[in-house]
């Protein structure tokens, strides 16, 4: 037999028809909907009389407007409520199952799938959404997808697809204390760049990457997307089964047994040759911060802004001097010297328990910095948010002047009332430091959870691992 | 689906790498539940100098005039030209439709994130791949002469300059097959049906828990 990577067994297991043109027909197990990417995909099945082909199949939660206030009154803003009225409407009419707002399951939909077992090994995934690389931690083959494809999953339960080519990143030994998966994957981007992995899928493989939780994997998946992969994957381990037994979707008793021997197939086989390799010496990773208005804008904490001048490209010098203009930041400015006005501690990539504990355990006993405005933390899913609770995380959170609030998507996007007054700057755990994200004229620098939270009480970046 | 063959207009030029879909439409139009007028928000942090959402008319705000398209050698330009990675970020499809609902039909850029790139097709939008030359010899032919047309011939996969020079480029056989006859590809999917049910029946078999 042929050696495979884990993209390729995945791929041939889900080959419904071969196009014969370089495109294959490709089966969906698991469609997760939010409420933005969705509503018009429902009214194109109502346009044209379809229903969707497998009810099961789907998962739907509102994520990306909800407040993360009280809720007990609904949502203030009369157009994010349409919207997420519109996806309650849709579910109820087509029997969609979907965690309602007000549900303790409800939370953005790349915490809950896995929380739930909604996302197996070995699954393909999708959603209306980029981020959907996340699951690829599970060694599944997942990928966002734009409205068209939601509209098409839901009818067929299929898509039609072209096979990415195969890149794998080795992480090559281990990393020094207090380096998080989210430095990790910062530097892995700064390495390739914004479009390195464009057409790609890319499989994380080395000692440091298997030495990560399953929320440290979900954390570097989840910003494959950041480096231009649709898809990341990981393949299967111990750790992999033992997150995925026992949870609400997963399989149980014979079903179980049936389903882990296929899911310890899922690896790249020995001697595979892959379309590009990429390999990173763990040991030189640090404590990443971003400084631009790309992920791939990111260096150490310990260095200074990058000085566009010395940059001989013109396309690449021209975006950093936009960039560092939006940024307001001078050239050779020490990263430690960026003073900050805001937290946000969230979003896909950096919302789950770890990573609140990880944030808690550096701000215990410590108080935020006066000139931080406003530091948040926003917890991935009513599920995320009771453990905290029961671990006493919300209240070493606000015993340091720091929020506590609903599950969502945020400040990640600001989608829903919170975000960025224009000028504001913030140390962010989200996955895009984009002009504007997260909120006009916001200025975003991306750094690990842990890192916010040392910038929250010190008021500027800090090197986490000198911080006490 | 909206039908492309070829086209013939001025171009506007976006001079910038890694223009991602939030620039393209920012988060707060993305409330709508529409598929249409997308357009007037396009590129909006850009365009316009003050803040806007879906219930501040556009009219009552102030156009950026230094942005491209508020200028006037480049309005109704249905070609856009832009630099490496464009689309990159979000996938949402809104970044797409503004484009589409604003007037233009192709855009020209060295490459394009994945997610956006599919996201084109299904719309009747081309994206067209330039070597990094070619597109800085548009950027080039643009400053000099605004006012002049390009055409872009999907069914001779070529875009032809003023002054006659063509560049040649690829695209994928059904995605060309599907844009050229403007067809919908669910409906095509679902002459498949009986294939997608064979595999259903042969997984359930194979992988039981995935259809408990």
């Amino acid at each position: 037999m042929t050696a495979k990577t884990l993209y390729d067994k995945l791929w041939d297991a889900h080959v419904v028809r071969d196009n014969g043109d370089g495109s294959a027909l490709i089966y969906i197990d698991r469609h997760l909907v939010h409420e933005v990417t969705s509503p018009q995909a429902f009214d194109g099945l109502r346009l044209n009389g379809r229903k969707p082909w497998r009810l099961q199949a789907n998962l739907a939660v509102a994520d990306h407007n909800v407040p993360t206030t009280d809720r007990s009154a609904g949502i203030a803003d009369p157009i994010s409520r349409t919207q997420v009225d519109a996806l309650d409407s849709n579910c109820a009419e087509f029997g969609i199952t979907e965690f309602r707002m007000n549900d303790l399951r409800q939370g953005i939909v790349h915490v809950i799938g896995p929380e739930q077992g909604a996302t197996l090994p070995g699954m393909t995934v999708v959603c209306g959404d980029s981020h959907t690389s996340t699951h690829g931690a599970f060694g599944a083959l997942a990928f966002g997808i734009g409205t068209s494809e939601v509209e098409h999953a839901l009818a067929t339960q299929t898509l039609v697809l072209k096979k990415s080519k195969n890149m794998r990143i080795t992480v090559r030994g281990q990393v020094a204390p207090g380096i998080t998966a989210k430095d990790i994957v910062l530097a892995i981007i700064g390495e390739i760049g914004t479009a390195g992995g464009t057409g790609y899928t890319v499989e994380f493989a080395g000692e440091a990457i298997r030495a990560l939780t399953m929320e440290g994997r979900m954390t570097v998946c989840n910003m494959a997307i950041e480096g231009g992969a649709r898809a990341g994957l990981i393949a299967v381990d111990d750790t992999t089964i033992e997150y995925v037994k026992g949870r609400p979707f997963s399989p149980k008793g014979e079903n179980l047994d049936k389903a882990i021997a296929w899911w310890k197939t899922l690896h790249s086989d020995e001697g595979v040759k892959f379309d590009r390799e990429v390999v990173i010496d763990a040991a030189s990773i640090q404590p990443q911060v971003t400084w631009g208005t790309s992920p791939e804008m990111v260096l150490p904490v310990a260095a200074r802004v990058p000085d566009p001048a010395q940059v001989a490209d013109p396309v690449k010098r021209s975006g950093m001097e936009k960039a560092l203009a939006y940024m307001g930041l001078k050239a050779n400015t020490p990263i430690e010297q960026i003073v900050i006005d805001k937290v946000f501690i969230g979003s896909c990539t950096n919302s789950r328990i770890e990573d609140l504990r990880a944030a808690a355990s550096v701000v215990k006993g410590k108080q935020k910095a006066a000139n931080v405005k406003l530091a948040m933390v926003v917890p991935g899913s009513g599920l995320v948010k009771a453990q905290a609770e029961k671990e006493g995380l919300d209240r070493v959170f606000k015993d340091a002047g720091f929020e506590w609030r609903e599950p969502g998507c945020s400040m990640c996007l600001a989608m829903n009332a919170d975000r960025l007054e224009p000028g504001e700057r913030c140390a962010s755990t989200s996955n895009r430091n984009f002009e504007g994200r997260q909120g006009q004229g916001g200025r975003t620098h991306l750094v690990s959870p842990a890192m916010a939270a040392a910038a929250g009480i010190a008021g500027h970046f800090v090197d986490v691992r000198n911080f006490s | 689906m909206k039908a492309f063959t070829q086209v013939s207009s001025k171009v506007a030029p976006l001079d910038r790498p890694n223009v991602d879909t939030d620039a393209i439409i920012p988060k707060q139009y993305l409330k709508s539940i529409q598929r249409t007028g997308f357009g007037q928000y396009l590129f909006d942090d850009w365009r316009y100098l003050d803040a806007g959402d879906l219930d501040i008319p556009v009219a009552k705000r102030r156009p950026n005039p230094e942005f491209v398209l508020n200028r006037p050698e480049h309005r109704g330009a249905q070609i856009l030209v832009s630099r490496e990675n464009f689309g990159c970020g979000s996938s949402r499809e809104h970044a797409v439709w503004a484009l589409d609902d604003y007037g233009f039909r192709a855009v020209i850029a060295p490459s394009y994130a994945d997610i956006f790139f599919n996201n084109s097709f299904k719309n009747g939008l081309l994206p067209v791949i330039l070597r990094p030359d070619e597109v800085q010899a548009i950027f080039e032919r643009v400053a000099a002469n605004p006012a002049a047309a390009i055409t872009i011939d999907l069914p001779a996969q070529k875009v032809v300059l003023p002054d006659g020079r063509a560049f040649g480029f690829e695209i994928d056989a059904f995605r060309k097959d599907c844009l050229v006859r403007g067809l919908d590809e669910i409906g095509l999917t679902l002459q498949h049906a009986g294939a997608i049910r064979a595999y259903e029946a042969r997984r359930k078999i194979e992988a039981p828990w995935l259809f408990a």
